[in-house]
Formats: structure tokens, C-alpha cells, sequence
């Protein structure tokens, strides 16, 4: 597994560590867990546990970016799942509600591919049609209203513990590990990088280019549909107008952050979901600083622009030369 | 050295300037004298220092000791731009200009004829159009200047940069990708300028054209000045040994004898194969141990001809046969899965992952042919890598760098060695060649032999007519995209050649000349 790990990871974990100091700092407690009717609670598992759904995002959206593209749909996909579950729930056990839901991600998933590798289309063109779309179909979903279900097998994959783990926690760390195998145990992480680096001379190489561009947005579509049900399990209900609003930035931002290039090639699929704990660590220790929220989104920004300063290649082509000054004075 | 009747005054001297790149010494302490109105070329293998001494003389790169005088004045531009201020043009090979745009904003960009913070169109082409005129172009500046050809897009880029009070034009392999007559366009403005006391710096891997136009050589070698000629009077071996550092026979016009070797078995066939507008249908046979050479200009149909075999552009009409047994090929993979392999002319674009590593590239057609379920494990890649890297001598030896670091001729070995790692039965080279230094030149001319003796096929692409001739056993002569000659055994040298290119009676009087 060391290949998930690359030594370009230092930025963001020297990232995490400053902000979860500073959230020390803000919050005293931050760092405390109690366990309590078999479930851990406490800021860090909050964490973790708010952060799932970005996260999910993130391991689907790192892929897409890898080949040179993009997603903007996957915050209307989250709604469009969401909703399809929360309106199952009630009236199907959960495997049905569960298929239901991922085939539509993984229907979502396959539009995009189908307009981007088949068509042609630029990505950033073609997921926005979903973008916007696909709010408008989970609110047909809905009829316009917030669905609320009780069934308890769905509620618990939002709020139930594993071995006092919360589920949406386990889920993530699974799809992490399950993303890694199918990626790095395969030659897929390879043709991907490959047909982002230079899509036209991996496609002379033999790679197959399109099959490897509808996988990555099937993969997104799926990542993104089990992203929408955690949270409307989360809510116990499917907020067609609210539900994934603006987290398709949200993930691309923890893609950038862990360091791979909106340019396509390289990725990490580590770095991209530390990158979403970087996102959810700041937010929730805004909260608990008593801050008004609004500072969030300015906090968030200057955290960006100091993780993406340290990845500059320009500022560590600095740091190097400082280094080797430093190396040649005796 | 140093010649005591010396009628020019030196216009640009270059003393003691050396560069290193962390532990790499770039240059050492390299000399170079240009004289105004000289034509000099800067010579050397890939590596020799040839262009890294022109980004540190431009600015590009910060120079660590050594001074720059330009008119007797000591210069030190910062950047290209403040070079070209200071009177020093560069043109690369490949034109930095922007080919959505008009030839007119072209050669006007950054200093466009205003008025009321207008841009003056009208004023703006008169003044491109008798720029031009005076480098002998009469073309329509209005046109975006991608729809010209590259030797056009090359004059414009140096109108500019003299129209710019260039002194000092810097031309870093101007000719790469220019055919015969328009090389021929571009020397007469060349000397044109160097009359107008221009001194031009040409650096260029073709020997032939430095001797048609240069009159002084500078030969480089590992960073360290090898010496300061007058081209006159220097042999042509003499200068290869400078840029070598070793002897070595010079290959003349004159063919292997490789042709008495019995005739071998058909690897790959093509009848009536061919594609509208794109090359017209031919018939071809590529045997296993043999070379063809596909020869003709720029333009001919070569490269579109290899396409159409590797299977990277489909055809639209005739019959592909492999091992003698009916093939469709729609696509890369299915070239690849029949064992073909294509090293492209455009090894940035069509060719490498810049960003990915010498064994990723090795490794990237066998893996994308072994399919994704079949990965090759790290040790295995490591295995492959190593082994190729040896083999085809890859410098410097370390698989894990991002092959867009190589030099263009270490990138072409990993090219080979991505191919030669899929246990290719027919590989397809355009201009295997091209861009790169004598030494590796004739290295890689020494494996399509070796590859060729291990039965092989091979189909060759080459504007060096010379090296078509030294390895092939068939050549396809191409003209307006139809093949219109094949030479095999005796009949194979450069004049008939020439011959059969020529449409008109132009190209056969150069043949004799």
C-alpha cells in the first residue's frame, strides 16, 4: 500500500497537524472521546464523521481530475440519490434502497462518461448539465417536498456505530481502501495517470483512453450516490434544494489541496481525502470557536492558498536553493 | 584560434561563463565569439551545452560566473525579454508564436500601432505586409498564422524578432522540421540578414546544412568549449570527431551490403489500403528481417502512411493482412494487440508521458496490451526498466526520473524500448532520428539493424535520404500522397531517389547538383 502513500504528502499532513493544534487552542476539548451507548463521540470523531460525504466526493472526483477532467455534477447526483433513497426507505429493505440509489449514481456517472469520452464534450461543460439538472430531477424525485423517513436499517448507516465507529466513517475508510485496491492493485492507476499526462500518446501506446475516461465518471457517479445517501441518512430525510448544495467545490478544493494537478496525471487518492479532513477540520474548529460562520469561508481560503503555496513548484524550487546554500557553507 | 586579419569586429562575446544544475556542470568556463555579419554555428551532441548556453547568454537561466559583451557593452538580461531589448533574438524550433492569431498580431504582439487605445488593424498589416515582403513572403497576414506552414511560421517569428532591432539572431534547430526548399528560404534570408551585419548564431544537428551556410563552427562537448573553426577548413570527419571525442567513420551515401539475404517471410501486408483525403490506396508487403524506408517530402503522405499501418487512423477501403490472415484495425489497441508498435514523429505530443517516469513509459504499451486486470507487478516493471535502460544505454540510468527530463534522443530510446518491451512483430518508426546528436544517431541507426537481423519488420520514415539509403532493403518513394516508387536491392541509392520525388525537373537537377 505504500504506493497510495507518496512522499509528496508532507504539505498537507504539516497542514492538518497546524490546524488541528490551532482547533486545540480554540477548543480544549477538541481532542477529547467518551464512549457512550456503544458509539464514540467528541470534535475529532465529529470530524471525521461530517467530513464522510466530501471525502466519498473527493475519492471519485480525484480519479476524474487524474484524466484531465472534471465533475461539477456531483453535488445534484448526492441530491438525486439522496432522494431516491429517503423515498425508498419506508417501503424497501435497505439492499433494495441501497441498488436503487448507487445505480442511479452509477446511471449519473455513466451520462457524464458517455458526453465527455464518447462525444467529446469538454468536462466542465458536460458534467454542468447535470450540475444543474440533476437538482431539478431529485426535486421531481421529491415532488418539491423534504422527504422524511424512519426506517431504522437507513437511519443507521448515518447514525449507527461499528465496534463504537460511527458508520458513515467506516463506509469512507472503506471505499478509501476498496478505491486503492481496485486502483493501484490493477494497472488502472497507471493508464490513468498515463492518459491525463498525454491522452493522445497513451491512446497510440494501446491504452484505451475512452474506457478508462467512463470509468473514472462511473466511479465519480457511484462515490458521489453513496455520498448522498449518508446524508440523507444523516438527516433522516432528502432535502432535494439543500442536500450536497456546493460540495462538488468542496471536493475539487480536497483534491487540489492533496496535491494533485487540475492538469490531469499524477494523483493521490490519500492525499485527496486528507484533503477533505483539512476542509472539515478548519470548518468544524470555526464552530467551535464561537466565530460567526462567515469567517469560515474566509479562514478556508487563506488555508487553501497556504497549502497550494507550499506545493508551488516555483516557492520549492526556493526552498531548494536555500537547501543547497545551506548544504555548501561548511 | 584566434585568426590575426580578422576583418569583422566581434559583436557578441561570450568569456568564462559557466552554470550548473545542483551537482550537473552545465558549462564550464565556455567561450564564444560571434562576429557581426557571420553566420555561426554552435555544434555538439545533445548534452554538449548547446542550449543551455543560449538560455544563459538570452537570460533564461541566471549564469553563475562568466561575462557577456554585446558591442564591446556588457549585457546581463534577466529574462528572454529584456535579452531581446538588449538586441538578442531567439527562435526556437518550435515557434513561440500563437497560432490562433494573425500573422499581423504576430509579428505586432505587445506593441500593436495604436490609436485612442485602439488597435490600428489597417495600419497593423500594412506595416506586417512590407515586413514580409522584405523576407521574400507575400502571404495573406490577415490569416491566422497556424494555417502556414512551419518554415513560414519560422520566417515569422525571426521578422519579428528582427524587426525587434535584433544584432544577435539566436536559431536553435530552425530547419528540424522544414523540407528541402523551404530550408532553402530560410538560408537565403539568413544570408540576406547576416549582410546586414547581423550575426546569427544557427545551431542545428544537419552537417550538410552547416556546411552550405555557416562560416565559422563552435564545437561544445560535456559543458567545455572543444574549439572555434572556420568552416572552410575544417573536414568533415574532424568536426565529428570534435563533436564525438572519438573517431568515427563517416556514413556515406553508400548502402549496407544486407541485400543478399534470402527473402523472408511476410509479416504484415496491405492491399488497396488507404483513406480519402488522407493517402491514397497502396499496396505494401513488410517481411520479417527487413527494413522499408518510406522516403519522399514533407507533406507526401510518409507519416500518414505509417499511421494508416500502425492502425492509429483508420482506413476507409482495402484489405490488411497480418501473418498472412485478414486484420481489422479500427484503433491503436487493435495495432497494438497484432503486435505493432509506432514510435511517432512528435515525441512531446504523440509520444511520452512527460510527467511519468522512464519505467512507466517502458511499461505503458505491454501493460495497456496485457489489459488491467493483468498488472505488471513493480518488480516486473523494475525488471523491464532496467533491463531496457541498459540495453539501449538510456542516460542518465535512472528509471524513476519523469522522462520529460531526457534529452530528445534518450527520450526516443524509451520510446524503443516502450515498443521493443511489447515483443513487437512490426514496429513503425517516423523520423526515428530526428533532433537528435550524431552519437545517438548512429546508435539508433545500429539498432534498427540489430532489431531488423531479429526478424523484425520495420517500416522507416526519414527525410535524410542518406540513412534511408544505409539501412533499408525497400524503399517507398512517396509524392502527393500516393506511393509512387518502390526501389529494392541495387536500385536503392539517393539519386533515384531524388528521382522518383521529383514531380518536375526541379528536384532532379538537385539530385545531380
Amino acid at each position: 500500500m505504500t504506493a497510495l502513500l507518496p512522499r509528496r504528502g508532507l504539505a498537507q499532513i504539516l497542514a492538518l497537524i497546524v490546524i488541528l493544534a490551532v482547533d486545540r487552542v480554540v477548543s480544549p476539548q477538541f481532542f477529547d472521546l467518551r464512549l457512550q451507548d456503544g458509539r464514540l463521540f467528541g470534535s475529532l470523531i465529529d470530524v471525521l464523521n461530517r467530513g464522510t460525504p466530501v471525502a466519498l466526493l473527493s475519492l471519485g472526483m480525484v480519479l476524474v481530475i487524474a484524466t484531465r477532467g472534471i465533475d461539477l455534477s456531483v453535488g445534484a447526483v448526492m441530491a438525486i440519490c439522496g432522494a431516491i433513497a429517503a423515498s425508498l426507505a419506508d417501503s424497501h429493505s435497505l439492499p433494495v434502497v441501497l441498488a436503487a440509489a448507487l445505480g442511479a449514481g452509477l446511471v449519473c456517472g455513466l451520462w457524464n462518461g458517455f458526453l465527455v469520452a464518447v462525444l467529446g464534450m469538454q468536462p466542465i461543460v458536460a458534467t454542468l448539465i447535470l450540475m444543474v439538472a440533476g437538482r431539478g430531477i431529485a426535486q421531481l424525485i421529491t415532488e418539491g417536498r423534504i422527504v422524511t423517513f424512519s426506517s431504522p436499517d437507513l437511519v443507521w448507516l448515518g447514525n449507527g456505530a461499528i465496534l463504537g465507529v460511527p458508520v458513515p466513517i467506516e463506509i469512507a475508510l472503506g471505499m478509501l481502501i476498496l478505491t486503492g485496491a481496485v486502483v493501484r492493485g490493477s494497472a488502472l492507476g497507471l493508464l490513468i495517470e498515463a492518459t491525463g499526462g498525454n491522452a493522445r500518446a497513451s491512446e497510440l501506446a494501446g491504452v484505451g483512453t475512452r474506457a478508462m475516461i467512463l470509468a473514472v465518471y462511473v466511479w465519480c457517479g457511484v462515490c458521489a450516490a453513496l455520498a448522498g445517501v449518508i446524508a440523507a441518512a444523516d438527516i433522516m430525510g432528502a432535502d432535494a434544494n439543500n442536500a450536497g448544495l456546493w460540495l462538488e467545490l468542496d471536493a475539487i478544493l480536497a483534491v487540489v489541496i492533496g496535491g494533485t494537478s487540475l492538469f490531469g496525471g499524477r494523483f493521490s487518492l490519500v492525499l485527496a481525502v486528507l484533503g477533505a479532513l483539512i476542509i472539515q477540520t478548519m470548518n468544524t474548529g470555526i464552530l467551535l470557536s464561537g466565530y460567526p460562520p462567515e469567517f469560515n469561508l474566509l479562514v478556508k481560503a487563506v488555508v487553501v492558498l497556504a497549502v497550494l503555496l507550499l506545493q508551488s513548484p516555483k516557492l520549492s524550487g526556493f526552498a531548494g536553493i536555500m537547501a543547497r546554500l545551506r548544504r555548501t557553507k561548511p | 584560434m584566434e585568426n590575426s586579419l580578422d576583418p569583422a569586429p566581434s559583436l557578441l562575446e561570450v568569456r568564462g561563463i559557466s552554470k550548473s544544475f545542483g551537482a550537473v556542470r552545465a558549462l564550464q568556463e565556455v567561450d564564444f565569439t560571434l562576429r557581426a555579419g557571420e553566420i555561426h554555428a554552435l555544434l555538439g551532441e545533445n548534452g554538449a551545452g548547446k542550449s543551455t548556453l543560449i538560455k544563459v547568454i538570452t537570460g533564461v537561466f541566471p549564469r553563475d560566473a562568466g561575462v557577456v559583451r554585446l558591442g564591446g557593452e556588457e549585457v546581463a538580461p534577466r529574462s528572454a525579454k529584456a535579452a531581446l531589448q538588449a538586441g538578442i533574438a531567439t527562435v526556437y524550433q518550435e515557434v513561440n508564436l500563437l497560432p490562433n492569431l494573425s500573422v499581423a498580431q504576430n509579428l505586432f504582439l505587445d506593441r500593436q500601432p495604436m490609436r485612442f487605445g485602439i488597435v490600428r488593424e489597417g495600419e497593423m498589416r500594412r506595416r506586417a505586409k512590407a515586413l514580409l515582403t522584405e523576407f521574400g513572403l507575400d502571404i495573406d497576414v490577415a490569416a491566422p498564422l497556424g494555417n502556414y506552414s512551419i518554415a513560414i511560421q519560422h520566417v515569422t517569428a525571426i521578422a519579428r524578432a528582427v524587426d525587434l532591432s535584433a544584432r544577435v539572431l539566436i536559431l536553435d534547430e530552425p530547419t528540424a522540421s522544414l523540407d528541402r526548399h523551404e530550408v532553402e528560404i530560410l538560408f537565403g534570408i539568413m544570408r540576406q540578414l547576416a549582410r546586414r551585419g547581423i550575426g546569427i548564431v544557427f545551431v542545428s544537428h544537419f552537417l550538410d546544412q552547416v556546411y552550405e551556410i555557416s562560416d565559422r563552427i563552435t564545437v561544445l562537448r560535456n559543458g567545455r568549449l572543444v574549439g572555434e573553426r572556420e568552416t572552410a577548413s575544417l573536414p568533415r570527419l574532424e568536426l565529428i570527431r570534435m563533436m564525438l571525442g572519438r573517431e568515427l567513420a563517416e556514413t556515406t551515401g553508400a548502402r549496407a551490403a544486407a541485400n543478399d539475404r534470402p527473402p523472408r517471410e511476410i509479416c504484415a501486408s496491405f492491399e488497396n489500403y488507404g483513406k480519402a483525403g488522407y493517402v491514397a490506396p497502396f499496396n505494401l508487403e513488410l517481411r520479417h528481417g527487413e527494413v522499408v524506408g518510406l522516403a519522399g517530402l514533407l507533406g507526401s503522405g510518409r507519416t500518414e502512411t505509417a499511421r494508416l499501418v500502425f492502425s492509429a487512423e483508420r482506413a476507409d477501403g482495402g484489405q490488411a493482412k497480418v501473418e498472412g490472415a485478414s486484420v481489422r484495425l479500427q484503433s491503436p489497441r487493435d495495432g497494438v494487440r497484432h503486435g505493432f508498435g509506432y514510435c511517432p514523429e512528435e515525441r512531446k505530443t504523440d509520444g511520452i508521458v512527460a510527467e511519468l517516469t522512464v519505467r512507466e513509459n517502458i511499461v505503458l504499451a505491454l501493460q495497456a496490451k496485457r489489459g488491467l486486470h493483468r498488472p505488471l507487478s513493480r518488480r516486473e516493471q523494475d525488471e523491464l526498466a532496467r533491463r531496457y535502460v541498459k540495453m539501449l544505454d538510456i542516460r542518465p540510468p535512472d528509471a524513476e526520473r519523469p522522462v520529460g527530463l531526457l534529452s530528445g534522443g534518450n527520450q526516443q530510446k524509451v520510446l524503443l524500448a516502450r515498443w521493443l518491451a511489447t515483443a513487437p512483430r512490426l514496429l513503425v518508426l517516423d523520423e526515428p532520428t530526428r533532433g537528435i546528436d550524431v552519437g545517438a544517431h548512429a546508435e539508433i541507426i545500429r539498432l534498427i539493424r540489430e532489431l531488423c537481423d531479429d526478424g523484425l519488420a520495420l517500416l522507416v520514415i526519414s527525410s535524410e535520404l542518406d540513412e534511408i539509403v544505409t539501412y533499408s532493403d525497400r524503399v517507398v518513394v512517396l509524392r502527393d500522397r500516393a506511393h509512387v516508387e518502390e526501389l529494392s536491392g541495387e536500385a536503392i541509392d539517393v539519386t533515384n531517389i531524388l528521382a522518383a520525388i521529383a514531380a518536375d525537373g526541379a528536384a532532379m537537377q538537385e539530385a545531380r547538383a
